[in-house]
Parts: C-alpha cells; structure tokens; sequence
C-alpha cells in the first residue's frame, strides 16, 4: 500500500508525508501558517493564567482555589473576600444592584403608600420594576395584565375586591395568601331549594329575568338557617371581605360565569352549579419568604395601580 | 516493542483505534468527575433535604414518563438574571436523593427547581389539562391524561430500588429509627417502605391536590411532586456567604 519515502513530491515540489496510496496519491506536508502555530502557544499560555487565577486542579480532597479575589458583604455587615467563584461573584452583583434601588426602596418603605403614588419619580419606578415582578410571579395565575380568568382567578383590576382592595388589605393578600371555601349545599338542599337560591342570587344583581315567586322563596332560605347563605354572604348579599365571601349584587363573577352565560337558563343554571358544589379553591399562595418584604410592598402598590385600588 | 510502533497501525486497525480513542476521552470526563468524589465540599452541608414521600415520588416518575425534563431543566444557576427570575440558585444537595437527578440544561419552558408553592394546586391542574386556557403564550402541550387513576400497586418496589441507589427509604425497624433521628419522626414516617402505599393514599386526600378528593390520581402525584420542588431548605436561615464557601 504505502511505501515510506519522504522528500519533496516529484510532481509538484511540495513536502509529502511519505504516505503513497494507489501507485502515485501522495499526502503533502505543508508547514502550519506562523499565526496558526503561535496562536496555538498563546492559548496555551492562556490556560497557564487561568489556572493560576481561577480555581481549577483537584489537589486531595481539595483544589487550586487560584488568586482572584471576590469582595461582597457578610451577614455581620463586614467586607469579606472569598476566592473566585460563580457564587461570590452572584453575591457581590446582587448587593452592588441593591444599593442601586435602596435609595428607591428606602423612600417607598418610609413613606406611607398614599404618599409613594403621588411622587411621580417614585411612582415610575413602582410601574417599571412592579410589572417585572408582576409578570414573573402573579401573570401566570392573574394574567399579563391583571384581568384574571374567570372561574379561577380574580380580575385584579376592577374596583371589586373579594378580600378588601385597600393597601393593607391588598398587602396581607400577597404576603399571607388566601384560601376561598365555600361549602357544597348539594346534598343538603334539594334541586327545586338551589333552583331558589339560584333565583335569588341572580336577582341581586338583575343579571338575568327571574321568576319573582321562586326569588322571594330563595331569598327566605337565603337567609334563614337552613340555606344559612348570609353568613357569608350577609343578609343583603354584599359579602364580607374579612373572609372573602363574595358580593352577589354586583356585576363581577368569578366562579359562576355568568356574563358568558347566553339566556336566563344558562345564567341560572351556572349558579346553580356553584351553589351545589361548593369551591374548595380559589387558593393564593403565601409570597411572604418567596418574595422580599420591599419586593411585597412594590407589588402591593402594583396592584393597587391595576385598577380600582381603594 | 515500541521502537516498532507506528502511527500508522492506529490508523489503519480499527480495533486499536476505537480503544485507544476511548482511553483519551474517558481521561478527559474522570479529571472532571471523579475529584467531586473526593472534594469534601461539593456537597453542601444544609438542614431540611429530604427524600421525597412515596406520592412525590410517584409523581417524580410521571415527571420523567411524560418527557417533562425535554422541556424544563431543574437547576438554577447562579447568575443574578436566573435568581430574579427562579429565585435561589440550585445547591447540590438539593438534589441528593434524586436518582436520576433532573437538572438539564433545555429550557423550552421555564426552570421547575423552585417552582413548589409558587402556584395553587388548581393553577397546575387546570395549566396540565389545558395550558394556554391560563398562559395564551405557551406552547406546552396538553395533558389531559394525568387526571387518570394512579397506579401505586409497585411503589414499594420502586422505593426498594431507589434504597439501594441509596436514598435512605426505611425497610425495617432500625432503618426506621435511623430516619427518625435523622429527619425526625414525621418524616420518617413518610419513608418507610412496608406502609408506602397507606402513605400515599393518605397524602393524596389531605393534600387533594387534584381537586377532587375521592380519587389518587396521576395528577395528584405529579402535583405533590411539583410542589415539593425546592421548598426543602429554608434559606431565610442560611447565610449566603456560608454558601460561597463551599465552593
């Protein structure tokens, strides 16, 4: 196959290998470009660097930790170093970007809310850095811009609160969470009894055209012992935002979707729904340990801006 | 012997060849992995990781069944971008007694490792069945599946393979014990293989995870699991700079 003579190829004058296949295919030996061979050298003295400031060799149950430095705050408020490291390096960013918002942040967290709304500066921050927050944390359950889903999750920005739309009340929604109950009366009311209160219901708000003698029949269960609706709801039907119940003689649905209901019969029988299954949902995760209590009070006023913060 | 050595044999003996090309890349992959075996602080020294209870750990399964890791990587890095976005970055230990660990590097979809209690329960349900009913932008598919029966008649056998990966599953009495004091009894409890399926039938009623409490269903599994993810270690108690230098 390949006889092994070196020197130049009598064809061409090139250097060949030596390497001869097929009588006369001979593989030529050209010398690397110069930029080539010494680029190949500077990567090598590259890694010489690297290795000496990066961490890099295993040493026993060790490893070179190498000389570069990373200075970030400890927990005692004392300057620190550590030797490189993706983490250190993670800490010392994260404390340099936080002394960039804390004069923000300062400010917002001294300042009553009222007072942070009407400081156009301050206001423009709560807007720009409440929507990154908004969007990543809140956007997947409330949607991008806050208007819910219905049947699961509250429209955040109307000016109807389940739980209260006042700073505070919107404070304690974010940082503790929510947990919306509300009992099943399937088994304990017959269907005509939830047909009632189903009239009564939609009657409150005149979503619907209902029969006047089944409303005055629902209204009387409504709010007798029996039905026991208006220990929730209260004897009028508005709700109590201390324990969410929600405010029937308003427009706003969240569980029976009413307004997507095409005729009474649809209308009716979406609350009727409701009122024999009873939620076991409607759950708001805690954002107290998840979120900072700065990143809270900027949502808090996020939210409040949505819509008909009150 | 070597004096007759020839480049040219390698080149021209596949057998040789194929040895000698997986000797130099194997030398490559056991300096990179084998000294984290040996380097005392790769693994990093927190309270709170535990293995997952026979529910999680079922829906851990339907996780790895369903492709789920295709899409979604359980690591964050620790880049100030992904902890803004994903919260703390990813210790080791966190993923101790994963067994294949689910870390991946493919995200199509967001990082999961910190995505227990971020969301509801009914969040995830209604997001598996359907989800662009709650993000419009998605592009993950449907799995309306999951709200099928589980099958959890294998779940000790399934615990006993991961005991012996070594996830510190109890199959008796002193192992019992063992967990007790390490994790505490209430704990323990959830690792003991001889009362497995009691346990995960139990945790799927009270947690109803699904939304409906009279069926264990794939999906309470794979909810329970998501749940879990990452709520193990209570950062409010560590400091960060202790983190810093276990690397």
């Amino acid at each position: 196959m390949a006889d092994h003579t070196t020197g130049p190829s009598p064809a061409s004058g090139a250097q060949t290998t030596g390497h001869v296949w097929d009588d006369d295919l001979q593989e030529f030996n050209n010398p690397l470009p110069a930029w080539w061979t010494y680029g190949f050298y500077v990567t090598i003295l590259f890694a010489l660097v690297y290795w000496v400031w990066y961490p890099s060799w295993p040493v026993g149950a060790g490893f070179m930790t190498g000389i570069g430095k990373v200075t970030y705050v400890n927990a005692q408020g004392e300057e620190e170093s550590w030797h490189w490291n993706t983490r250190a390096k993670l800490l010392a960013e994260t404390q340099e970007a936080s002394a960039l918002q804390k004069p923000y942040f300062d400010r917002i967290a001294s300042l009553p809310y009222e007072q942070v709304t009407q400081d156009p500066e301050l206001n423009s921050f709560v807007v720009s850095a409440g929507k990154a927050l908004f969007s990543e944390n809140c956007a997947a359950c409330h949607q991008a811009g806050g208007q819910g889903k219905i049947g699961f999750f509250p429209n955040l920005t109307d000016d109807d609160w389940l739980y209260g739309g006042s700073f505070e009340r919107i404070h304690a929604s974010i940082a503790q969470g929510r947990r919306g109950y509300m009992p099943p009366y399937g088994e304990a009311l017959n269907a005509a009894r939830i047909d009632e209160l189903a009239h009564y219901v939609l009657s409150l708000s005149g979503a619907a055209q209902v029969d006047a003698a089944k409303v005055a029949q629902g209204k009387e269960l409504f709010n007798s012992h029996a039905g026991a609706c208006y220990y929730c709801h209260g004897d009028n039907g508005k709700g109590r935002q201390d324990i969410g119940s929600a405010n029937l003689t308003d427009q706003v649905w969240l569980w029976a979707n009413v307004p997507a209901a095409e005729g009474d019969a649809a209308k009716l029988d979406a609350v009727r729904k409701v009122i024999a299954s009873g939620l076991d949902k409607g759950v708001m995760p805690a954002w107290q340990g998840r979120l900072s209590a700065e990143q809270i009070r900027l949502l808090t006023l996020y939210v409040h801006e949505l819509g008909g913060g009150k | 012997m070597l004096k007759n050595f020839k480049h040219e044999k390698v080149e021209t003996n596949a057998g040789v060849l194929l040895v000698l090309t997986m000797l130099a890349i194997s030398a490559g992959g056991l300096v990179e992995i084998a000294p984290l075996f040996f380097i005392k602080d790769t693994m990093e020294n927190v309270p709170g990781v535990r293995p997952y209870t026979p529910l999680e750990q079922r829906g851990r399964d339907i996780y790895i069944r369903e492709g789920c890791y295709t899409c979604h990587s359980q690591m964050i890095r620790p880049f100030r971008d992904e902890q803004l976005r994903y919260g703390h970055y990813s210790l080791a230990a966190e993923s101790k007694y994963d067994h294949p660990f689910q870390w991946g590097s493919k995200r199509t979809g967001p990082d999961l490792a910190r995505v227990g209690g971020k969301y509801s329960n009914e969040w995830h349900v209604q997001h598996m069945i359907q989800p662009k009913s709650v993000v419009p932008e998605s592009v993950m598919p449907n799995y309306p599946w999951l709200m099928s029966p589980l099958d959890y008649a294998d779940i000790g056998d399934r615990m006993r393979a991961l005991r012996v990966a070594g996830v510190p599953y109890s199959a008796n009495k002193e192992e019992y014990q063992r967990n007790v004091e390490k994790f505490g009894a209430d704990v323990a409890k959830t690792l003991h293989i001889p009362d497995a399926r009691n346990i995960l039938v139990a945790q799927a009623q009270e947690g109803n995870f699904d939304g409906d409490r009279a069926s264990v269903t794939e999906m309470d599994a794979l909810v329970a699991y998501l749940q879990v993810l990452g709520t193990m270690v209570d950062f409010s108690k560590i400091k960060p700079e202790d983190l810093v230098k276990y690397r």
